[in-house]
């Protein structure tokens, strides 16, 4: 019997060797260790041996047993392998084929570039607020301290509806309706459209975007105009970029500036993007006149703020290099889609 | 305003101050600068000659060789005599005559003699001229960098000749290089002069701020006329009534008599030009020299043509006729205000002389105008002749009357000191109410509150007086008094800002402001940015498009007559018909866009733009058009049609919380093809309910009719457009996200194909098996429509699935059968709806 079970170890051991696959494996161990494998049947002769030899052969036959379920058990994960290993070979793919993109649509260079700016002063707590396109001529120039004979006015510079209706020709009116509405402390943005009697070429057109900020609260100075627009630059532009506040002229602000920033291209060596100079302007600003807080009924003596505004096609085409204003509203998908 | 360095520094010591740092500490004290150019800045080998013969060429009947002395200076060329031997075809050029003489291997700015200008000059060389050698050049004011209109009218045709009248001493300079003969390399500063600042648009105004830049003292100009030796006194010559002293609040007269009329001395002639403006005669080169330095424009008539020795300012008559200096008619209307004589108009005041009163070279006795008008009239005025000059331009912005005086003087004062004339005793001044400064109080403390600083009132005090303000007064006030000029210091602000430029912006503290805020946005806007992100998410693009637009878009996408997007708001001035009122709707803009992206053969468009649309409100309190956002969906090419666009529309809705938005077939609305076009309609709100309205519309969408796509230029393209109306998505969105809990208890579903007829609506079976499937009807999803074999002509075979389920518990198949059934039942029963084997 020892001699018998030594056989199917060693023939087991060579068919096993043989076996290719999961079910050639599996048909030895059938035939092995199934109900009716040769083993199994050794195993149930058993009982018809003396107890002594039960011990020794069970022993034996155990241990046959054993063996054979462990190179089976090896097979079986070998053929697996072997067969996975296969599998992968046949479907290999050329990963340098295109994939399959869903497309992302991309918002308008302009929005982007809105966004950008606006998200800069809310982390600094500005609000978002928002006027007409079509404003009266009181909070387009009235109300902002325009004279009443200032060339802005003249229907050569400003689209009108009727005579006391215009198409704003800055954001800046929204500063009055806030001035009318709330009480300060105010710290709001407001960013949209402007409209001025431009011929479009490169780089004017009749309708463009500004934002306009406006501060307005007990002890504002102007060296917090300061500060907050330095804040601003370096946010927007980078942390090296530095600033430079030159005395300038607006009939709402005085005293008033415009802001030049280091040149974020060549950070103030001086290329062509700054025109050699090394700075380049993006900013109006200045201390709100009086005459427009006393629109919101404020008392001048208590309450001071600051106003600015900048051209957010001037800041995207510097930004991005786009030489020609017109590119923004012609809307090529070409153009939209390099701002993904 | 172009301000050459060379010409302030009459009034203020520059000397030991570079350009650039001229430039930058003007720009810190507010004079923003264009532009710093220098003159003459790489000439290099151009020297003055003398012509000492001319001979005919012997080829070339426009050409002459010219032999030219240029004395000592090294030159390639020089015959044995020391000549020069240059060929010329300029008529001008006569023996004797002082010419600047580009040598062999000299460089001149050019351009050449009717060439374009190039960049960084011209190399000037030797060569054979019709087989003679010519060894140089000869060079024309244009030549030597100057642009025309500053050439002066001596020779702007052909070479430039220094007469020895003109440039004094020049023959004692031949062999000298010519730039330094000339004194011609000079920076010319071009200044940004801001509205506020008229007094600005003067030589001497810029030198009062240099003065107060640099703290250094300021002279004016030399108005001491030595000798009144003319022929009596002006008064003998001339009246000056003025009819209308609102628009003339000044009106000085000076006679000057035994005029030479000449060329202006070459030092007064180049900074004419490098101020911008061309030499003409000494008379008229005065008037506009005395108009740069003081900025006060000043006329000189010829009095043999003032008849009556009279002027009169007073209004044209309406209809009149005037020939003015550049000979061209203009008809006058009755608020022009006018200068007569006796008899008729001789200029009309403060922006050009008439051509019947104009200085000749014969000219013997001039009366010089120096008077101030109103800058609105001269506005007016200059506008409805369309006709600006530098002396309206100066008017309009406003003149101190207080100038007229002295720039009168002035002017006679290079008279005598150029021998042109000679001045007659006083002057006639008719000024009816004279104007003198007004003092203010300014706080010390104010100005520092405002700008953050704390500055001692002497501080103050001594930056106001580099401005040549006047201090008094003690304390914290101020009684500040500014010279008349400066009429833009009206205020306690027009003074924090002299302090704060004075003082130096850059030298202003940096600071945050102190208070918080929280920042914000309108939910409106929120809920656009939203959507935006929503339809990039969906692989849309955004598009940005005029507000304004032709009125013509509304033809073109097939709007009826009387419908409301033809209730446009217009424009009075538009630039032109295609940008002359404002849009109603957004989808001619993006019809307008899609064309041309496909005309620039881009195979596939998806885009949207959200953006205002105007509609005219009559009621409106303050006149204002009702502005609303539209968002407009726009696409044409592969994976576009009905469907995908209303999916887009429905997944947006969604994002947005409005559930269950209703599309409604409709076939009478132009823009669309009837039979692909549906309006988008979403649940009443319980007020419009309580009003009958069921529905309440968002907007509409569908395939663009083919007319309406053709009028673009999109012929042929199946293009599918939407148009929504951001209001009514605002009023409906529900931003707010409650969760709900996940179901506990399982799902069954059941498919079912139906037959039905042809025009049966998938929306109405929908709607049905809502209806019956009631509380236990998770969902219902159409996955086939199919026609074809096994279903008859006519008819067409839907496709759901259907998933029940109770959150409560586990449905039994009873009981979802019982629901079931009855769902076949109606659907049978009210629709005709038949099942269909699987």
């Amino acid at each position: 019997m020892q001699d018998q079970l030594n056989r199917i170890l060693e023939e087991a051991k060579s068919q096993l060797e043989k076996a290719q696959d999961r079910a050639q494996t599996e048909e030895i161990r059938v035939k092995l260790l199934g109900k009716k494998g040769e083993l199994t049947q050794i195993l149930r002769g058993m009982g018809k041996l003396s107890p002594e030899e039960r011990k020794t052969t069970g022993q034996i036959a155990n241990e046959v047993r054993g063996r054979i379920e462990t190179m089976l058990e090896d097979k079986f994960a070998a053929v697996e392998a072997a067969a996975q290993a296969a599998r992968f070979k046949a479907e290999r793919i050329d990963v340098t084929e295109p994939g399959r993109r869903p497309k992302l649509g991309v918002k308008h260079p302009l929005t982007i570039t809105m966004e950008e700016i606006s998200k800069v002063f809310m982390n600094m707590g500005f609000s978002i607020v928002e006027g007409p396109e079509v404003e009266t001529v009181f909070n387009n120039f009235d109300a902002l301290n325009a004279s009443p004979d200032h060339p802005a006015r003249d229907m050569t510079d400003t689209f009108y509806i009727t005579e006391d209706v215009l198409l704003r020709t800055q954001t800046s009116p929204v500063q009055v309706r806030t001035l009318l509405k709330q009480k300060p402390p105010i710290k709001v943005i407001s960013p949209g459209r402007c409209f001025r009697c431009d011929t479009p070429d490169a780089t004017h057109s009749p309708m463009f975007h500004q934002i306009e900020g406006l501060v307005v609260d007990e002890g504002i100075t102007m060296a917090d105009l300061k500060g907050t627009l330095d804040s601003f630059a370096k946010q927007l532009f980078g942390p090296d970029t530095k600033t430079k506040f030159r005395p300038h002229h607006f009939p709402f602000t005085e005293p008033s500036a415009e802001v030049d920033v280091s040149c974020f291209k060549c950070g103030g060596k001086g290329c062509r993007v700054c025109k050699g100079s090394g700075w380049i302007e993006i900013l109006g600003c200045g201390m709100v006149h009086p005459n427009v807080l006393k629109v919101g009924g404020l008392d001048t003596e208590k309450y001071t703020g600051f106003a600015f505004g900048l051209g957010v096609e001037r800041v995207a085409m510097l930004k991005y290099g786009v030489d020609d204003i017109r590119l923004f509203y012609e809307n090529d998908m070409r153009f939209i889609e390099q701002f993904k | 305003m172009l301000v050459p360095v060379e010409w302030i520094s009459d009034y203020i010591d520059l000397s030991d101050v570079g350009v650039d740092e001229f430039c930058d500490r003007m720009i810190m004290s507010g004079s923003n600068l264009e532009t710093c150019d220098w003159f003459c800045d790489d000439v290099k080998n151009v020297v003055v000659g003398r012509i000492d013969r001319i001979e005919p060429h012997p080829h070339a009947d426009k050409l002459v060789i010219c032999r030219i002395d240029v004395g000592g200076c090294e030159a390639e060329g020089k015959d044995e005599n020391g000549l020069l031997q240059i060929v010329t075809g300029a008529p001008n050029v006569y023996e004797g005559a002082y010419v600047p003489v580009a040598l062999s291997g000299s460089h001149i700015p050019g351009p050449l003699h009717g060439q374009p200008k190039k960049e960084g000059g011209v190399d000037i060389v030797k060569g054979e001229l019709r087989g003679v050698m010519s060894y140089g050049m000869l060079c024309s004011c244009g030549e030597m960098g100057f642009e025309d209109k500053v050439v002066p009218i001596a020779h702007r045709e052909g070479i430039w000749i220094l007469e020895p009248d003109v440039y004094e001493g020049i023959e004692d300079k031949v062999g000298q290089d010519f730039v330094e003969a000339l004194d011609l390399k000079q920076a010319v500063v071009d200044f940004e002069i801001t509205p506020n600042r008229p007094d600005c648009l003067a030589q001497v105004g810029m030198a009062r701020e240099a003065a107060a830049t640099f703290s250094r003292s300021f002279r004016y100009p030399d108005t001491e006329i030595q000798n009144e030796n003319g022929d009596g006194a002006s008064a003998d010559y001339v009246s000056v009534e003025i009819k209308n002293p609102e628009s003339c609040k000044r009106y000085v007269a000076r006679i000057v008599t035994d005029v030479v009329i000449k060329q202006s001395p070459w030092w007064l002639q180049k900074r004419l030009m490098y101020a911008g403006m061309r030499p003409i005669n000494n008379i008229v080169d005065f008037t506009n020299f005395v108009m740069l330095e003081y900025g006060q424009p000043m006329h000189a008539f010829d009095i043999k043509e003032v008849h009556g020795g009279k002027i009169i300012v007073e209004n044209a008559k309406p209809g009149e006729k005037f020939v003015t200096l550049d000979e061209n008619e203009r008809t006058l209307e009755g608020d022009m205000l006018m200068i007569k004589d006796a008899e008729r108009s001789i200029a009309v005041a403060g922006v050009m002389g008439g051509l019947n009163s104009e200085i000749q070279d014969d000219t013997k006795t001039v009366i010089i105008e120096s008077a101030n008008f109103l800058g609105s009239s001269v506005r007016t005025t200059s506008k409805k002749l369309g006709l600006r000059t530098e002396a309206s331009a100066r008017f309009e912005k406003g003149i101190d009357p207080n100038l007229t005086e002295a720039a009168a003087d002035r002017l006679c004062r290079l008279i005598e000191i150029t021998d042109s004339g000679k001045v007659c005793k006083g002057s006639v001044d008719c000024y009816p109410n004279p104007e003198s400064a007004k003092t203010l109080d300014v706080r010390v403390s104010r100005i520092n509150y405002v700008l953050g600083i704390a500055l001692s009132r002497d501080e103050m005090k001594a930056m106001l007086e580099g401005l040549e303000i006047k201090v008094e007064g003690e304390g914290d006030v101020m009684k500040v008094t500014p010279p008349t000029v400066r009429q833009d210091l009206l205020e306690e602000e027009d003074y924090i800002e002299e302090i704060a430029r004075m003082y130096g912006y850059d030298k202003l503290p940096v600071t945050l402001p102190r208070g918080n805020t929280e920042a914000g946005m309108p939910y409106e806007r929120h809920l656009r940015d939203m959507a935006r992100e929503a339809l990039c998410g969906m692989g849309l693009n955004e598009i940005q498009t005029y507000s304004f637009v032709s009125p013509s878009g509304v033809d073109k996408i097939r709007i009826g007559e009387d419908s409301w997007e033809r209730a446009f708001v217009k424009i009075i001035n538009p630039l032109g018909e295609d940008t002359s009122v404002m849009r109603t709707v957004l989808t001619p803009n993006m019809l307008e866009v899609l064309a041309r992206n496909y005309s620039r053969n881009i195979e596939t468009v998806k885009a949207f733009e959200i953006g205002n649309t105007f509609m005219d409100n009559p009621i409106s309190p303050d006149k204002l058009p009702d502005e609303d956002y539209a968002l407009c969906i726009g696409m044409y090419g592969k994976g576009c049609d009905f469907y995908a666009l209303k999916g887009v529309i429905e997944e947006l809705l969604e994002n947005m919380g409005i559930k269950n938005p209703v599309f409604v077939s409709e076939s009478a609305y132009g823009v669309y093809h009837p039979g692909r076009c549906a309006r988008v309609l979403v649940e009443a709100s319980d007020a419009m309910k309580a009003a009958g309205e069921e529905y309440e519309e968002l907007g509409i969408m569908g395939e663009v009719h083919p007319d309406a796509a053709a009028a673009f230029g999109l012929d042929g393209v199946r293009v599918y457009c939407a148009e929504l109306m951001f209001g009514a998505i605002e009023r409906k969105a529900n931003t707010e996200i409650v969760y709900e809990p996940l179901p506990k208890y399982p799902s069954t579903s059941r498919d079912i194909a139906l037959l039905v007829d042809e025009e049966m609506e998938v929306g109405s079976i929908e709607d049905v098996i809502r209806q019956k499937g009631g509380r236990i009807l998770e969902s219902v999803r159409l996955f086939d429509v199919y026609r074809g074999q096994q279903v008859e002509e006519g008819k067409k075979s839907v496709a759901f699935t259907l998933v029940y389920r109770d959150r409560n518990k586990t449905l039994t198949d009873e009981e979802v059968s019982d629901v079931h059934e009855n769902v076949l039942h109606t659907l049978k029963e009210k629709l005709n709806a038949v099942l269909r084997d699987m």
